[in-house]
């Protein structure tokens, strides 16, 4: 019997969506081996309601592991509790969230384990009691099918790459709080420079309106920002390099092979020819909309709908349209 | 641009950079499904560890004294992007003969059992090789030499008093700043080290630059690679319309056949 463990991340004090996609994949691969999933949420203070995610997880328990240490992401520290965690509870899977915490400390936790490791995995599949990871690799352009030969396995989940059903079962909670020895701690965390609070990050958000050089400016991006505001919360920004390197958007925005790679639910692709580099970026999106006024722009090439036009007179229509929707209900 | 305080006078910078596909040819599958198709690649330095040899190249250049020494684990043909390193600045390279795989755990074994000989303040590493973007290498080989180690590093500076390093980190939600002790390793993003360009006279004097080679220490992949497969190919587009009247047509589909907005 198989006890896979799903490692959890916070942001502000929630769980991230992407939490609940780890604790859904545990649950799934539990299901699978017929074993069971538990999940492991390192954090800075007392525990409150952790709301849907939590209670339809369908894994088995939640340990919330209190300590201040733990407010931000200090590697040493997040390393250590999660190394024990697994080596005491007997973990032969290790699944944690596909981000820049989650891959740091994955690749550390592999090292202190001395296993392998899979990051950003898109599907897994177990059959004859082996399991078959799915990883893009060529930011994209080839999909890899691998295995494992270790134990545990441990690998990161992309964000919103897994289509999953809702798990049934709630979990029972268990808040601990941690004994810590701080020696070995080397990294000081001196401030956290927050971007705004209210855009998702551009590898998490589930629909990214993304913008080029065809926006002319980046006194323009208001545009893209009045589409973004009216999809709603989960809809975050991003930008093609072309306009990153012209300095009208930070690199965090980035999309493509030197940028992030995202799968949103849907990508909306503004004023972007579609360079190879930056398909590689945002072809696992689920649905894709390009609005572009060259209608042989290669990026018509892998969009689902596309819009020839003039993206100045495009956009606004559209960010009309879908506020008048929502106004309606 | 790095600065501080005048009682570092010297460092020695291990830059780590690997010989990967252009980003923008064509992968193609090669025959038997396993490996990618070596005909007709350009490759070039991982677009990741130029940032990483500019961050060491102008930390060097601020302190004065020390060494930027490129390492690349890899083939033969790895000694381009090793030659490449030298005519943008570095001084010397240790081209490390073995095979690469994926498993970046094994790389990391590698790279630790030939830096463990070279003494080093700082182990600069790109965030991550664009051809396997597994993204582990750098936190892998900082917990194997017990090292001090901050990933996705988009500017820093040393800190003599301390004998320490600050740096910012690009992550989800912002920057996150952090200092740490050296010896360090670091990872670097895109930010604060644009590439140069190589000159002419760079490009002659890496010619003459010492090239060592070290065969790798064996160290098994135990990341089993089955299959190689190019992804689905995104079914053939719907073109909407033509410009703001095609809007309509657009939200009704997202809406009402997607449901996703
Ligand atoms: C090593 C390397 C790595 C790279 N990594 C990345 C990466 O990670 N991400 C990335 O994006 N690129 C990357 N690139 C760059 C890539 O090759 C392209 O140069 C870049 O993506 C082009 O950006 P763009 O589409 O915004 O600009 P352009 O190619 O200039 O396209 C602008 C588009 O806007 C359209 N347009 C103009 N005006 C209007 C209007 N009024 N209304 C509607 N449409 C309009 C045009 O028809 C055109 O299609 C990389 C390149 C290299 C060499
Ligand atoms: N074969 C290699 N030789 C030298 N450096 C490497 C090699 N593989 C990975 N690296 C370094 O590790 C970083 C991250 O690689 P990866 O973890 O494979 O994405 C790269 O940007 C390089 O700096």
């Amino acid at each position: 019997m198989t006890k896979v463990l799903a490692v959890l991340e916070e942001r502000e004090g929630w769980l991230t969506e992407v939490a609940g996609e780890v604790m859904a994949v545990a649950a799934g691969l539990a299901e699978d081996l017929g074993g069971s999933a538990d999940a492991l949420l390192p954090r800075g203070e007392a525990w409150r309601d952790g709301g849907e995610g939590v209670e339809r997880s369908g894994v088995r328990r939640l340990t919330v592991l209190v300590h201040e240490a733990l407010a931000s992401y200090r590697p040493e520290v997040f390393t250590a509790v999660v190394e024990s965690a697994v080596r005491e509870g007997g973990y032969g899977a290790v699944l944690l969230a596909a981000t820049s915490q989650g891959k740091d400390l994955a690749a550390r936790l592999a090292a202190r384990l001395d296993v392998p490791l899979a990051q950003e995995i898109v599907d897994l599949a177990v059959s004859g009691g082996e399991i078959e990871l799915v990883r893009p690799v060529y930011a994209g352009k080839a999909l890899a099918r691998i295995h494992l030969d270790s134990s545990p396995l441990i690998a990161t989940i992309r964000p919103h790459a897994f289509s999953l059903e809702p798990g049934k079962s709630a979990p029972e909670i268990e808040v601990v709080e941690a004994d810590l020895d701080p020696s070995g701690w080397a990294t000081e965390v001196l401030a956290f420079e927050a971007s705004d609070p209210e855009v998702p990050d551009v590898a998490e958000a589930a629909v990214v309106v993304s913008g080029g050089r065809g926006l002319k400016g980046p006194e323009n991006w208001d545009l893209l920002e009045g589409l973004r505001a009216a999809l709603g919360g989960d809809a975050g920004l991003g930008a093609s390099r072309a306009v990153v390197d012209a300095g009208w958007r930070p690199h965090a925005e980035q999309v493509g092979q030197t940028g992030q790679t995202v799968a949103p639910r849907l990508y909306f692709a503004i004023g972007i020819s579609g360079a190879v580099q930056h398909l590689a970026g945002m072809r696992t999106a689920g649905k894709i909309v390009a609005i572009n006024r060259d209608a042989d722009a290669p990026i018509f090439k892998i969009a689902d709908y596309g819009i020839v036009g003039d993206l100045f007179e495009v956009v606004p229509a559209l960010t009309r349209e879908i506020e008048a929707l929502r106004a309606r209900g | 641009m790095p600065s501080w305080r005048e009682d570092v006078r010297k460092v020695n910078i291990i830059v780590c950079v690997k010989r990967v596909p252009d980003t923008g040819t064509r992968i193609r599958i090669a025959r038997g499904g396993s490996a990618i198709d070596p005909e007709g690649l350009r490759h070039v330095m991982n677009p990741y560890d130029e940032f990483a040899l500019e961050a060491g190249l102008r930390t060097r250049e601020a302190v004065g004294e020390g060494e930027v020494t490129a390492v690349s684990l890899g083939d033969a043909q790895s000694e381009e992007t090793l030659r490449a390193a030298l005519a943008l600045g570095a001084d010397r390279a240790i081209l490390i003969e073995g095979t690469v795989t994926h498993d970046g755990l094994a790389t990391a074994k590698v790279l630790a059992s030939v830096i463990e000989e070279d003494r080093a303040e700082l182990i600069l590493l790109g965030k991550k090789a664009v051809d396997d973007d597994q993204e582990q290498v750098g936190p892998m080989l900082a917990t194997l030499l017990g090292w001090s180690c901050a990933s996705a590093v988009s500017q820093f500076e040393l800190e003599g008093g301390h004998g320490s390093v600050r740096c910012a980190r690009a992550v989800e939600g912002g920057t996150q700043y952090v200092r740490l002790p050296l010896p360090s390793v670091l990872t670097i993003t895109k930010g604060a080290f644009e590439p140069r360009f190589a000159s002419m006279k760079g490009i002659m004097a890496a010619k003459r630059k010492p090239l060592e080679r070290r065969p790798a220490k064996a160290v098994a992949s135990r990341l089993r690679l089955r299959s190689l497969e190019l992804p689905p190919e995104r079914s053939g587009g719907e073109f909407i319309g033509e410009g703001a009247g095609a809007v309509p047509e657009l939200v009704r589909i997202l809406r009402d056949e997607e449901g996703l907005i």
